[in-house]
């Protein structure tokens, strides 16, 4: 049994960071942008986040109030992810770029400068950013003694303030792009842009607000990563800007069918990662190296899933043309 | 008096000039990150990445060495590109591409031609992927790039974890993270030297892979603008319902596209790995030779003579950015690589601001000559 509270609780931490990004693609499509800079955008997130905790660490402020800590470095991630995000939208908007190779430059970039200012910051061959033990949410936090049954498992063995702000965000996402004006309009523009104009809504300014709320969820997923992952920050997210992409093209564009794809891709990562001390998977006796079979499952399996998705996928009409007035 | 050609309609000119802003607004940025960082280091951090390639011939074989790969890689991107497809999986290609070639060399026991035939194999079968998902599914074809990616690489570990054959341990060396020395294993299946590594100095990178890069680069020229299948090619590019309309077959073109640029960026694999001077090793994140591939493409404008040249660039400041080590990371390269790519994703308003300063230019000349 508590396998399966391991499980489901490293599930969940995993989808964390997958179901963030893919909210923050959904935004950003919907609004009339392709974001492929997700994966850079979580880099820089995950940077600024990670380097906020660390000065934490040092100066002790992080294990008097290590719930404050963390929050504050949440907010860094998504202050920074919004930040970098304006770049893709200052191309893709202002300048009309081709919003592919824009987003391919920001994964190139953010990476590379992570390395780069890690080394300057740490000291040469420091590439490693490592993530203090304070951060984590246990029973002790709220003023209990530590134990490890089915239900501590499930619920404190892998909790950081990740997650319930995660759950916050996605209610917050969901109502905001159905059940508010500011929803109806950004979704407008990624549709039928020229309409929405016509109508009076600012589509330039919908779409910076599309792009930089992918920043702000992109930021904090980086972060999340991070933390899920658990052995400190080496200037990569590992693909995970990608798999959201897939997660969102799953998830049809939607929060609820995201959530859902993000947790089915959560469990295959858990899984990749994990295979060895998962008692009732097959082992593969005789084959070396079959973790290298396990990483390649969540890879494929999107591939398998898109291949049946994507003749009815309701991706925005829009997305990917740069809206010209002109044109109109 | 014969009339030339106003220098503002000269494409050639517009997209290379494009091209030199690009790098220089790269280099730039790249020195003034430098300086933030390290203010004493910086113009000695600079220099090593701007002259370490010319300052040796050992240096200067490293950058003929690298650019065939990259060459390969740029032309297979550039390929994709002028079919309308974006091929961001050259790196899943490429991996692909050595994968075969040293099977080749260490199995089968097979010359060096032949296991760059093999590479070419390798890739191709790796570009079948993205160009048949797009045609038949509808599924974009950067998202199935980036996944066989991540696929090919784990499933070359896997292959050569479980081909014991393959790895140095068979061959007499302690480690079985990388595949056997070339040297030892199958001698024939290195890329002749042709008696460049004595003009070179006893260069150990420098071989004929260059001018076998340089060869293909023409032939893709060739295929480009002189023949029907590559008029097709572009048509489809430029607009795929107006070249459907026309009688194109545009899903059979958009597959064959992308299977020429796997087969280019698996050849690139072949090369670099066939040269006998670096092992494949077990990697855990994707081949950035690929990705490396964008740049050099979108500096050329997807021209495959342009190619050439800025592979030749690319290569020479990677040879310089490990020389910057250690007052700088190395990985300043790719920031400076980022900006370029940055840049050239708006290349067409650039080149409409550069055409309208030519024109001004032109219209200044012209009234002082009136005059």
């Amino acid at each position: 049994m508590t396998v399966l509270a391991n499980i489901i609780s490293l599930t969940v931490i995993f989808a964390v960071p997958l179901l963030l990004v893919a909210l923050g693609g959904m935004y950003s499509e919907h609004s009339g942008v392709i974001n492929l800079a997700l994966e850079g955008i979580m880099v820089i997130g995950a940077l600024c986040g990670c380097f906020l905790l660390r000065a934490f660490d040092q100066n002790g402020f992080g294990k008097a109030h290590p719930q404050v800590a963390m929050l504050l470095a949440i907010l860094i991630a998504a202050a920074a992810g919004v930040a970098f995000s304006l770049l893709l939208a200052f191309a893709a908007i202002n300048l009309k770029a081709d919003q592919t190779i824009g987003g391919t430059a920001l994964n190139i970039f953010a990476p590379a400068f992570a390395v780069v200012v890690t080394w300057a910051i740490q000291g040469q061959g420091q590439t490693t950013i490592q993530i203090p033990t304070w951060i984590k949410i246990t029973q002790e936090t709220f003023g209990f003694e530590r134990t490890d049954g089915f239900f501590a498992t499930l619920f404190f063995k892998y909790q950081y303030l990740t997650t319930p702000v995660a759950i916050i965000l996605f209610i917050v996402a969901w109502l905001l792009m159905y059940k508010t004006k500011f929803g109806l309009r950004l979704r407008a523009c990624g549709e039928h842009p020229q309409a929405a104009d016509s109508v009076g809504i600012n589509v330039y300014r919908m779409r910076y607000a599309g792009v930089m709320i992918s920043g702000f969820l992109a930021g904090i997923g980086g972060l999340a990563y991070v933390i899920a992952v658990g052995s400190g920050f080496s200037s990569s997210v590992g693909g995970y800007g990608f798999l959201a992409l897939a997660v969102m093209i799953f998830g049809n564009w939607k929060p609820f069918t995201i959530l859902g794809s993000a947790l089915i891709f959560a469990l295959f990562k858990v899984i990749a990662a994990y295979n060895s001390s998962i008692p009732f998977l097959p082992k593969f006796e005789g084959l070396k190296d079959q973790s290298s079979l396990y990483q390649m499952l969540p890879y494929i399996v999107t591939m398998v899933v898109l291949v049946f998705t994507s003749k009815k996928s309701k991706a925005p009409k829009a997305e990917g043309i740069p809206y010209d007035k002109g044109s109109r | 008096m014969t009339k030339k050609k106003p220098l503002a309609e000269n494409q050639m000119l517009i997209s290379i000039l494009a091209s030199v802003i690009s790098i220089a607004v790269g280099l730039l940025f790249g020195f003034i990150l430098l300086l933030i960082l390290n203010p004493s280091k910086a113009g000695v951090g600079m220099s090593a990445m701007l002259t370490t390639g010319f300052g040796s011939l050992d240096k200067f074989g490293k950058v003929l060495y690298q650019a065939a790969p990259l060459m390969l890689c740029g032309l297979s991107v550039g390929f994709a590109f002028k079919t309308g497809l974006f091929n961001i999986g050259a790196s899943g290609q490429y991996t692909m591409g050595a994968f075969f070639a040293l099977i080749g060399a260490i199995v089968l026991h097979l010359p060096w031609w032949a296991c760059l035939l093999l590479s070419c194999v390798g890739g191709g079968i790796w570009g079948i992927f993205p160009g048949l998902f797009k045609a038949l599914f509808n599924v974009n074809e950067v998202i199935t790039s980036i996944m066989f990616n991540w696929i090919g690489m784990f499933l070359v570990n896997l292959l050569l974890a479980n081909t014991p054959i393959m790895l140095a341990s068979a061959w007499g060396a302690s480690n079985s993270d990388r595949t056997a020395d070339l040297n030892v294993a199958n001698p024939s299946a290195i890329i002749p030297k042709a008696g460049l590594d004595k003009l070179f100095g006893n260069s150990p990178w420098i071989n004929i892979s260059v001018f076998i890069a340089i060869a293909v680069a023409i032939l893709m020229w060739f295929i480009l603008q002189k023949t029907t299948f590559g008029y097709e090619l572009k048509a489809c590019g430029l607009n795929k319902e107006a070249s459907r309309y026309a009688g194109i077959n545009a899903n059979r073109n958009i597959i064959l596209s992308m299977i020429i640029a796997g087969a280019l960026s698996g050849l690139g694999g072949g090369l670099y790995y066939l040269a006998g001077t670096i092992q494949y090793v077990l990697e855990k994140s994707v081949l950035g030779m690929g990705f490396d591939g964008i740049p050099v493409a979108l500096l050329a404008n997807s021209h495959p003579i342009g190619t050439i040249f800025s592979s030749l660039f690319i290569s020479y400041i990677k040879v310089g950015g490990s020389a910057m080590q250690p007052n700088f990371s190395s990985e300043t390269i790719n920031i400076i690589i980022a900006v370029i790519i940055y840049l050239a994703a708006f290349a067409l308003l650039m080149r409409g601001v550069i055409m309208k300063l030519l024109k001004k230019l032109a219209g200044k000349a012209d009234k002082e000559v009136s005059a």
